[in-house]
């Protein structure tokens, strides 16, 4: 119970002091996880919607492969993530192991299949519904795909929160692929695993309420922006 | 989603090698014992004030790290599992290993101790009660070098633990402390290194129960990784570290390293520390002032045959695995010549 209290009161000390370390590792945290999300957002968003959508062989198989894809373990991602980029692998001569871009390759991986998984969703749903007014105005399936993405904003919007989150929250990836290098690759979750593994579990939960807090606020402006723009549009 | 492009740009950049202005950095591959007892935040930010290079740390098991530099994907390792560093110097996976420190593993149990193994001398003799008493008993089981070092304790004993895996002898696969989270919750035995006990915070009930057998004894070694198997490793900044810490800077920046009072690690590339076997080398005479002005070049080869840096504990060793401390020595030897 006492380390409760303590983790809230670190929490609090961390917060309000702005502590110069921590700055960098939440500035981290945010960078790389953006970047893999924007990463999957390119690549998850027209999967998912020429999944939905265009007729070709496998299509069920293809939908049904995505949405088991989003159950992908961290560890196993991790693990094919390392092999490769690795000295003694095939992409070993970028030199990414050990970096930032080894956290993003790895994150990305992980989240976009949940976004492309969820899209998918989003724009068959959507494609029901508006099916026919589509078809009227001569849209061919390829050219509803833009459209039907634009028209879903909003709920995709929660589909790259989803995958925003994975990817902030993941630990067992990040830390085998980027070895937790203090001022390199440390994150928000590997400080946590850190400070754990050095007993000091108060400050390994300040750090995740911090970064509870962090999430909160994303999700929180993600929504207030949804609210504006949907008030613009009347 | 348009606008994405130009600042993904801008974070690849900040991402790639160019990115970080910081200049040369080397990887060193070390023990999850070094980190967590907080020695590098201190050492290391001494050795990148003197030279400039940055030393990236990667804290995982010894085994691991070993297997990190036989892949390349370290430039220098510091661990401690002196039968598997010799091994990898012999298989010429890396440089020359030298000794940098010593510390000592612990045996820590619950406060009340029902094995009753408190004070003992013999550390075998401990684990064998813990066995008999078949009161838990929390293993690495990660192929670390402690992990390594608390299986010899079992030999010694004469007791296969892993027959028992399951029951008392818990094989977690972990960290050092997330090993002692562990047996902190189920107030079970087991063995750490002095310097992450020492630093470790979420001790409980744990304390300290047996200490000071020479079978405890933990050195730790440093090793370049080779630039013949590995090409892109950066031999010449990794040299340049192994120099600073075997000089005598390093090994004062060793010894400073003090948590609570105590000092975590001992040492070891002094030539005090066995006087028999170590020629007084230029930089290693403790007669002369302290090299301060720079670290030691790399140019300067070391007289490698002679430096051989046996502590007072190796002796010691030999009387649990006679065949394959000599084996070792005759395959360490042979590579020695080779070069």
């Amino acid at each position: 119970m006492q380390d409760l209290v303590d983790a809230f009161g670190a929490a609090f000390a961390l917060l309000v002091g702005l502590d110069r370390d921590l700055v960098e590792i939440i500035a981290r945290s945010l960078w790389v996880s953006s970047l893999a999300l924007a990463l999957a957002a390119g690549i998850g968003l027209p999967l998912g919607g020429a999944v939905a959508l265009l007729r070709f062989p496998g299509r069920r198989v293809a939908a049904v492969g995505l949405n088991a894809l989003m159950g992908l373990p961290p560890v196993v991602v991790g693990l094919v993530v390392y092999l490769m980029l690795s000295r003694s692998g095939p992409l070993g001569f970028l030199g990414w192991l050990f970096t930032p871009m080894a956290m993003v390759v790895a994150q990305f991986l992980l989240i976009t299949p949940i976004v492309a998984a969820l899209t998918r969703q989003v724009v068959e749903d959507l494609w029901e519904e508006y099916d026919e007014q589509l078809r009227s105005l001569g849209a061919s399936r390829l050219r509803a795909i833009p459209t039907l993405l634009w028209d879903g904003r909003h709920r995709l919007l929660t589909t790259l929160l989803a995958g925003f989150g994975r990817a902030i929250a993941e630990v067992g990836a990040v830390i085998l692929v980027g070895g937790n290098i203090a001022h390199v690759t440390r994150v928000m979750t590997t400080a946590i695993a850190l400070e754990t593994s050095k007993g000091d579990l108060a400050l390994a939960l300040a750090l995740g309420i911090v970064l509870l807090v962090l999430s909160l606020a994303i999700n929180a402006a993600a929504a207030l922006a949804g609210d504006v723009a949907r008030n613009a549009e009347g | 989603m348009r606008s994405i492009p130009g600042w993904v740009l801008l974070a690849l950049w900040i991402a790639s090698p160019a990115g970080h202005a910081a200049g040369r950095f080397i990887i060193l591959a070390s023990t999850t014992s070094t980190e967590n007892s907080g020695l590098f935040a201190a050492l290391l930010p001494r050795f990148t004030e003197r030279t400039g290079i940055e030393v990236r740390v990667v804290a995982v098991g010894t085994g691991q790290a070993l297997r990190m530099g036989r892949r390349g994907d370290a430039d220098v390792l510091l661990v401690h599992d002196r039968d598997a560093e010799e091994t990898f110097v012999a298989e010429g996976w890396g440089l020359e290993r030298f000794e940098v420190m010593f510390n000592e593993f612990v045996l820590v149990g619950p406060a009340d101790d029902p094995a009753g193994v408190r004070d003992l001398g013999d550390a075998a003799a401990a684990v064998a009660r813990i066995a008999a008493a078949r009161v838990p008993f929390v293993s690495r089981g990660d192929d670390s070098g402690t992990h390594k070092a608390e299986r010899r304790l079992w030999r010694a004993a004469g007791i296969d633990p892993v027959s028992e895996t399951g029951s008392w002898y818990r094989e977690l696969g972990s960290g050092m402390g997330a090993t002692l989270n562990t047996a902190a919750a189920m107030a079970a035995y087991t063995l750490a290194d002095r310097g992450t006990w020492l630093a470790f915070r979420n001790r409980r009930d744990l304390e300290v129960l047996v200490a000071g057998d020479p079978r405890l004894h933990n050195p730790y070694g440093v090793i370049r990784v080779n630039p013949a198997r590995h090409p892109h490793v950066k031999a010449k900044s990794s040299g340049v570290f192994v120099d600073w810490l075997l000089s005598s800077e390093g090994q004062a920046a060793i010894a400073d390293f003090r948590v609570a009072g105590e000092a975590l690690f001992h040492p070891a590339a002094k030539p005090a520390r066995s006087p028999a076997i170590l020629p007084r080398s230029e930089s290693q005479d403790p007669s002369k002032p302290a090299d301060t002005s720079r670290a030691r070049k790399l140019s300067a080869p070391r007289k490698i045959s002679t430096w051989k840096p046996r502590s007072w504990a190796a002796s010691v060793f030999t009387g649990t695995s006679s065949t394959k401390r000599v084996v070792a020595g005759a395959r360490s030897n042979r590579s020695r010549s080779s070069r």
